[in-house]
């Protein structure tokens, strides 16, 4: 176990580096100037020149990417070319809000799909997996920032439950969490049945049941313990895509997390702001990653660890 | 004369390739599956309302109708209008082509470049294979629409470059894909014969790996164009792809959220249409899933 988690993190390590240079490049392959665009249009020769040497552009491409790590390293991501403040402090309240929207999201969508994946398989060909199956289709078909202005547009305008926008209190919760969740909530209940499925047709279940064991328990002690596994590796998938989902989310409710950052400022051509968020969701999403691979090991005992 | 000739038949009749064998077994299964015929009717209705809806209902991007602004559907205009009086109905045919195409033409390329990467690392190994596969790993590394819209946010926003940036997106899935049914197929006796035979490389990938590994591209194909739709027009909503006056179905609904408020309608039914192609290639990804892999049990 030891072994592969060890080996796992190793693996890590070119891909970190494969993401900080392409984070690092977004910013150098983009036409124009940095220094052009920090100074604006009409700035004076010298003004350009005094940028171009304060932020070491004229070093060699090589040097500026070490610079670039070894800062990032240390959560240190430069200024940014709009506001000059230091990037990391208007990062981190922003970074907050989307953790924040994004671990409600995922326990929405876990609890609404857990329960709607567990009823459709020990109901199967019933009416109401029908029922359910066909409303995950639907979840999984429709844009979120779509049924976002749906729910603004009924349980805001319409019937006035919700404040419209905004994040923080619990009324202005619910709409981004539901948004935000539905896609992960229908892949987690389609995952779940046919998981679910898999299991209860096993001989130990029907063991189980042979025993006299009571129905509810052997579906919640017996079967979904088992079928939870498989479930755990989308859930982890899906945190990272609520990350960069949160980009819409944020863009409808106007919440003012890191997606509405990032958004903001391509318009704004504020690269250093729009490198840091990108770099941070990567790195975020990459570790998560790792964390359920182990998990899964972990949890599958029947997974040979070291192939 | 009957006898004869049936021996003919059996004697001289080549059997079919093993391509072909194999896409008549998929679309026997395929049949039998009903979502996949859904889905594919619903895509045949799509692909109808593309070819024939524009040429019947033209519109005229720069028109400014005010008198007829923000109307909720009616007889003369079956969606509304939006805020500048256009018939909305008429701008979701349109669009409905717009976003498609999007979706497949960026499938399509990143498909082919991520089927030829993948085929190619799959089946010649080493040290070019472990580079690509980590440039790949790095390329996963960006969840969701992230990396599409770095790209788009460096190369500029138009349609050209939601289709490049939507498709760069799609090649690692399916180089990871491609390289996996190909290691699996590579080692095999029969490819082993072949090559004792003499048959060049090019000869087996195309004859042997490229259809052995065709079902997973196909199923990876239409899931992927599901959500390359979802990333075009959430791209294009947040003002990253087509922009406004086009009357692509993302760019439609960034246009009418500023009136949310007076004519709810026109977020509506351009959201209906973004869901209904998605569904539609999600409903045949589940069919063809279901058809094409030995392993799913038939449900």
């Amino acid at each position: 176990m030891i072994q592969f988690i060890v080996r796992r993190v190793l693996q890590l390590i070119p891909v970190l580096i494969g993401v900080s240079i392409l984070v690092f490049s977004l910013m150098h392959i983009t036409p124009g100037n940095p220094a052009h665009i920090i100074a604006g249009e009409n700035a004076p020769v010298e003004t350009v020149k005094q940028i171009e040497e304060r932020l070491g552009l004229n070093d060699p491409i090589t040097v500026q990417y070490f610079r670039f790590v070894k800062k990032a390293v240390k959560l240190d991501f430069g200024t940014s070319w709009r506001t000059s403040l230091p990037v990391e402090k208007e990062l981190w309240p922003k970074f907050w809000v989307t953790l924040e929207l994004s671990i409600y999201s995922t326990i929405f969508s876990l609890f609404l799909g857990l329960i709607a994946g567990i009823i459709s398989a020990v109901r199967q060909y019933s009416w109401s997996d029908v029922g359910i199956m066909l409303v995950a289709l639907f979840g999984l078909s429709m844009p979120n920032f779509w049924l976002g202005l749906m729910l603004m547009q009924w349980f805001a305008i319409n019937l006035g439950w919700f404040p419209p926008t905004g994040w923080g209190s619990p009324e202005q919760v619910i709409m981004p969490v539901i948004t935000l969740g539905t896609g992960g909530a229908a892949i987690i209940a389609r995952m779940t049945r046919s998981s679910m499925l898999d299991v209860i047709s096993q001989d130990y279940i029907r063991t189980a049941r042979a025993k006299g064991v009571k129905e509810g328990s052997v579906i919640l002690r017996h079967a979904l313990k088992n079928a939870l596994i498989p479930v755990v590796t989308v859930v982890g998938l899906q945190f990272g895509g609520l990350l960069a989902g949160s980009v819409l989310t944020e863009s409808v409710f106007a919440i003012n997390g890191m997606g509405k950052l990032i958004i903001d400022r391509i318009m704004a051509r504020d690269f250093p702001v729009v490198q840091a968020s990108i770099l941070v969701i990567a790195v975020i999403f990459v570790l998560v990653n790792l964390i359920v691979d182990i998990s899964y090991r972990f949890l599958n005992k029947r997974v040979d660890l070291d192939s | 004369m009957s006898t004869q000739s049936n021996t003919k038949v059996t004697k001289h009749k080549k059997p079919a390739h093993p391509f072909i064998r194999s896409l008549k077994g998929y679309y026997k299964s395929f049949k039998r599956n009903k979502s996949a015929v859904v889905g594919a009717w619903l895509i045949i209705f799509l692909f109808i309302v593309i070819l024939i809806g524009p040429k019947i209902l033209p519109i005229d991007l720069k028109e400014i109708n005010l008198a007829r602004k923000l109307e909720a559907p009616s007889k003369d205009h079956w969606f509304g209008t939006d805020a500048h009086g256009r018939d909305i109905f008429k701008r979701v045919v349109h669009g409905l082509g717009i976003t498609m195409s999007i979706g497949i033409l960026s499938t399509l390329l990143g498909g082919i470049v991520g089927v030829i990467i993948g085929i190619y690392s799959g089946y010649y190994g080493g040290k070019i294979d472990a580079v690509i596969m980590r440039v790949m790993d790095v390329l996963l590394a960006f969840p969701g629409i992230l990396l599409a819209l770095a790209l788009v946010s460096v190369f500029g926003a138009s349609k050209q470059n939601l289709i490049y940036a939507i498709a760069i997106s799609a090649v690692p899935s399916f180089a990871r894909i491609v390289r996996g049914s190909t290691l699996a197929i590579k080692n095999l006796e029969y490819i082993d014969a072949m090559r004792a035979l003499g048959a060049s490389d090019f000869r087996i990938i195309f004859k042997h790996v490229l259809p052995s590994v065709s079902s997973p591209i196909i199923v990876q194909g239409s899931v992927f164009i599901a959500a390359a739709v979802l990333s075009a027009s959430g791209l294009s909503f947040l003002g990253l792809g087509v922009k406004p006056p086009s009357p692509e179905l993302g760019a439609m609904l960034s246009d009418g959220r500023d009136y949310i408020w007076d004519a709810g309608h026109i977020t509506l039914f351009p959201g209906l249409v973004i869901m209904l192609i998605v569904l539609s290639f999600n409903l045949i990804g589940d069919g063809l899933r279901d058809a094409l892999d030995p392993k799913s049990k038939s449900r």
